[in-house]
């Protein structure tokens, strides 16, 4: 298939993703806030989620302060913000038109209806509650995107790279969580049972999705170092590093052997792969937990440029 | 004369190109007026060069070289040997009918000041080589050579519209102007020998040609405000800068993009001991 | 002045073409009418057939309207406007061909030189060049109208990259879905092999040094031009990829796709970019929609444009003016298809005639399209056609006049019911190395407004289903 192609199409799945990444870290950022300040994170509490988001210079540069309305307003819908909601959405359909015939018509019509209705959203009159709906909304279009590439999409190069797509940006993102919270989970700042902690914690595992999981796996209380264990190391958690990394080498394994030739990009995911295989979360923490994101986060966006210069330009 | 040129280009790229083609109008074509004793185009990197004749009858090179490059030179080296023809152009080589040189492009078409200056100059002419005449001259005195205002896509119109521009500038109002009165014109790049003795250049030359009935093609050169002589070399002609611009390029990757140009035109040695 | 309807609307007499479907919108419920034309517009909007209205900021992915009534054009109508057509674009090609080589019909006086070295699309790169299986229009749309039940006129030839074809078929589509049963009573000619004959014609004109299975591909501008609906309709229906500029490089004058498996040699492109854009090396330097060094493998030999480049010279409204001689002087026939009428404001006597009669005449300018730069003088406000005459005697050259024709109507849906509306007819010609290929019909175009005569979708014009009758 064409490179260009299979680029809009990795891209589309990487923006939606993003989409979706970012309600959540809103969704679960209005719910730290809302706990009395005791329970909460002392009001930083919004300059965590800018900082989650990845989008802390341009914030910075246009508020002087974060607050709900403003990060809201930022994160959620700003036309100036190139990673907004919004503005996902906008590009994710903008990469699916342009190839629509490689995508299905319920993929398509995912999209094309979120873009239709998103302009109905009208954020100056929306209060909390509408804006959970809106968040609530942006998930399921996400939802419904991944699961018609999943049910309907030919297994096919056009998948893979969808995949693929999907794969690295939740790489990204969950590492993010990490490098932005990974001070919460440091062993040393643990102080027993206090309450500012947990809600952070929980905090993370909502942003991921996986606070119910959580306990699925780990029958225990909410424990720092196994939260990390659990965003960085579980196969199982499907949001985790180690289960993008299987999502990524599986799909980059399907095309090398479709193309009958493998390259770059299927030695570094492989070898990503097997370093998270072989970590334990004791050593990543004797090592520096901050030390080792700071790696991987450069070490996927490097596998992402891989991917590129070896398929899609 | 004998005049010897040496034009170098040299472009450099911050972050590599992963490929670049270009072509390169840089090789003079013989006529009666102009002998090319010897003439080299070569490139300082792997790549290929591929020698053809484009629409015009001009000799092009087509260059492409793959990447990573950082660095790319264009080199010429040459002698040609020129006769003072008083302008008149025989013996080369005319695949285009005149007509297509009635045509006006975006670069030439004339507004109403340029109609009104073109109608205006010319008044009373009879003779076509004495309204071309007219045009060179008040072209000439009219507007300013100047190198700040203008750039590579500056159009006639906003030429004289300031009453500055380079030879590439007062081509353009020269061709828009005749090409109006219904004169065939076309635009002619080349190399000039400078009668001041400056011998190191900033960039090649442009002049016109017209046709004028009876005669055939024949020079004009409103930034001088003469008629070309044995001091010009004529590489290239087109309907404006575009069809005979020396270099054409385009790059795949890569930014950052410098141009340097060494520039000399010289009176060959051996010419000046005879 | 009152239009030939093709049912006969207005003067009693159905046209036994029509008298079928005259009888079932006579039957049929309005409600049941409403319907069947919500869920065509439910359909379009489903399948995405937009297109982008230049200069409309607010809106840029519009619907074409369509209208459910078909129009019907009985077999021996079609037989006529078939050989017609097969002609006009044999002598456009021929045409073509000369100009770019011999110029035989500018020595022998049929059309001024001037009119050819002038025309900016007569494409000075072209000059003295063969091109593959030497065809140079090879997909044409020739817009056909109709003012009486015998007279069929060449409106204007589309010699470029003409466009409507997404919406012949997809009207068939969505008619064949909603009005199963008038489909059971009339017998009409398919229109759906459409996609296979465009391939099989693309395949023909491949370079003879291409190899036994071409690789063609279609060259859209990207998905902001107002035809990307259709281009990525073609390409999705011909089974050949959609590519943009960007796509494709040129090494060694050979053109290549860049693939997630690497290079793949292209060998045919249906290019649906004007020339300007195709090669910033030789046309446009700020074009970043089409290939550098395009022109070059396309001069070697190596890859087939379709169109050839510099058709344009042919399509102009002041080369139409003399299609009639380019027609008999490649041809040795006199030509089946009628030009119409057509004053060149060129001409002297022609231009004061014009400007005298102005508000009877439609005056176009000479490179327009799309009904824009067009005067229709009986529409047209006092004000319009002072700025008309002003552009006339500006520019004659740039403009010809016709007389307003009668332009045949057809019933069509309108907010007072079912009511005359003028149309006209673009069928699409394919000429490849094996000869003309053209199904039959084509796309209606009609004018939704009472009266008015532009059916540009551009200029609030819809379309219909165009139903050729088998015998």
């Amino acid at each position: 298939m064409l490179s260009r192609t299979a680029d809009q199409i990795y891209w589309t799945a990487r923006y939606v993703e993003r989409a979706e990444f970012l309600a959540r870290i809103l969704e679960a950022t209005l719910r730290l806030s809302s706990l009395p300040s005791n329970y909460g994170g002392a009001g930083t509490e919004w300059d965590s989620a800018v900082l989650t988001s990845g989008c802390a210079s341009a914030f910075y540069k246009a508020h002087p302060y974060a607050d709900e309305h403003n990060v809201r307003e930022f994160l959620a819908f700003s036309p100036d913000n190139p990673s907004s909601i919004r503005n996902c959405l906008a590009i994710a359909r903008t990469n699916a038109r342009a190839v629509r015939t490689a995508l299905t018509v319920e993929m398509w019509d995912a999209l094309n209806g979120a873009w239709l209705e998103l302009r109905q959203f009208d954020s100056k009159k929306m209060g909390r509650e509408d804006f959970a709906r809106f968040l609530d909304w942006v998930k399921n279009v996400s939802l419904t995107f991944d699961g018609s590439a999943y049910r309907t999409m030919l297994r096919n190069d056009a998948y893979w790279f969808s995949r693929l797509g999907v794969g690295i940006e939740r790489a990204d993102n969950t590492a993010r969580i990490l490098d932005v919270k990974y001070h919460v989970l440091l062993p040393e700042t643990e102080q027993v049972g206090g309450s500012l902690d947990y809600f952070q914690w929980t905090t993370i595992l909502r942003e991921v999705s996986a606070h119910t999981a959580y306990h699925w796996v780990y029958r225990q209380s909410v424990q720092p170092w196994l939260v990390a264990d659990l965003l960085i190391l579980n196969r199982q958690m499907p949001r985790s590093l180690a289960a993008s990394y299987d999502t990524i080498v599986r799909h980059l394994d399907l095309i090398a052997d479709a193309y009958g030739r493998r390259g770059p990009s299927q030695r570094q995911a492989r070898a990503m792969l097997d370093k998270l295989a072989a970590a334990k979360i004791d050593g990543i923490f004797q090592s520096g937990l901050h030390e080792f994101i700071t790696d991987f986060l450069r070490d996927n966006s490097r596998v992402g440029a891989t991917i590129a210069e070896q398929y899609l330009i | 004369m004998r005049i010897e040129v040496f034009h170098d280009t040299v472009y450099t790229y911050a972050t590599p190109a992963r490929a670049v083609t270009q072509i390169l109008r840089l090789t003079p074509r013989a006529h009666d007026g102009q002998f090319i004793a010897k003439w080299r185009l070569d490139i300082d990197v792997d790549g290929r060069l591929h020698r053809e004749e484009d629409g015009f009858g001009n000799i092009v090179h087509r260059l492409s070289v793959d990447g990573p490059i950082g660095r790319l030179a264009v080199q010429v080296r040459g002698v040609v040997e020129t006769t003072d023809t008083n302008g008149v152009i025989r013996g080369g080589t005319e695949p285009v009918p005149e007509g297509v040189y009635l045509r006006d492009t975006d670069l030439t078409r004339p507004d109403e000041a340029i109609l009104r200056f073109s109608r205006d100059v010319t008044a009373g002419a009879t003779q076509p080589l004495e309204v071309a005449h007219r045009l060179l001259v008040a072209i000439h005195r009219e507007v300013v050579f100047d190198v700040v205002p203008t750039h590579s896509a500056t159009t006639a119109a906003e030429s004289f519209a300031m009453r500055r521009g380079v030879c590439q500038d007062l081509t353009h109002i020269f061709l828009a102007c005749a090409r109006s009165l219904g004169m065939p014109a076309r635009y002619v790049s080349g190399y000039f020998k400078r009668v001041d003795g400056v011998v190191d250049q900033d960039a090649g030359h442009a002049w016109a040609e017209a046709m004028i009935e009876g005669l055939g093609w024949v020079g004009f050169d409103p930034a001088n405000g003469i008629s070309p002589s044995d001091a010009h070399v004529r590489v290239a002609v087109g309907l404006d800068y575009l069809g005979a611009a020396p270099v054409r390029g385009s790059r795949f990757g890569g930014g950052g993009e410098e141009l340097s140009v060494s520039l000399t035109v010289d009176q060959s040695a051996r010419q000046s001991q005879s | 002045m009152a239009a030939f309807d093709e049912m006969g609307l207005g003067n009693g007499a159905v046209r036994p073409a029509y008298r079928a479907l005259k009888a079932w919108l006579d039957s049929a419920p309005s409600e049941l009418l409403d319907l069947r034309r919500s869920q065509a517009e439910h359909f379009f909007r489903r399948v995405g057939i937009t297109f982008a209205v230049y200069g409309d900021t607010q809106d840029t992915e519009r619907l074409i309207p369509f209208d459910i009534i078909p129009r019907i054009i009985t077999a021996g109508e079609w037989a006529i406007l078939r050989k017609g057509l097969e002609q006009r674009v044999n002598a456009l090609n021929a045409f073509l061909r000369d100009v770019y080589g011999p110029r035989e019909c500018i020595r022998a006086g049929i059309i001024p030189a001037e009119l050819v070295d002038r025309n900016p699309f007569y494409r000075v790169e072209m000059i003295g060049r063969k091109v593959p299986h030497d065809i140079y229009v090879h997909i044409s749309g020739i817009d056909i109208v109709r003012v009486d039940a015998d007279t069929f006129y060449v409106l204007e030839d589309n010699a470029r990259t003409p466009s409507g074809v997404s919406y012949m078929l997809e009207n068939r589509e969505v008619m064949m879905r909603l009005f199963p049963e008038l489909f059971a009573e009339h017998r009409i000619a398919p229109v759906d092999n459409y996609p296979d004959a465009l391939l099989a014609t693309l395949r023909s004109v491949a370079p003879e040094a291409g190899r036994r299975n071409p690789n063609v591909v279609l060259l859209t501008p990207g998905q902001y031009n107002s035809a990307f609906y259709e281009h990525s309709f073609l390409a999705d229906k011909l089974g050949v990829e959609l590519v943009e500029g960007s796509d494709l490089y040129v090494r060694d004058d050979v053109v290549y796709m860049r693939t997630t498996e690497g290079p793949q040699r292209v060998d045919v492109i249906y290019r649906r970019i004007d020339d300007d854009f195709l090669d910033p090396l030789t046309f446009r330097p700020d074009s970043a929609l089409g290939v550098p060094g395009l022109m070059n493998a396309y001069l070697a030999g190596n890859v087939t444009l379709a169109n050839a480049v510099g058709t344009g010279v042919c399509d102009d409204k002041a080369v139409y003016s003399y299609m009639p001689e380019i027609v008999k002087f490649f041809s040795g026939e006199e030509p089946i298809l009628k030009n119409v009428p057509t004053w060149r404001c060129r001409e002297p006597e022609a231009l004061s005639y014009v400007l005298d009669h102005l508000p009877e005449l439609v005056v176009k300018e000479v490179n327009g399209s799309g009904g824009y730069g067009m005067l229709v003088g009986p529409h047209a406000t006092q004000q319009q056609i002072q700025s008309f005459r002003k552009k006339l005697k500006h520019d004659p050259a740039g403009f010809i006049a016709q007389p307003t024709l009668a332009l045949s109507t057809c019933p069509t849906f309108a907010a007072s019911g079912i009511a005359p509306r003028h149309v006209d007819l673009r069928p699409f010609v394919l000429s490849g190395a094996d000869g003309i290929r053209c199904v039959p019909g084509g796309l209606t175009r009609v004018a939704l407004k009472e009266g008015s005569l532009v059916v540009n979708s551009s200029q609030g014009g819809g379309t219909k289903d165009t139903w050729v009758l088998d015998a």
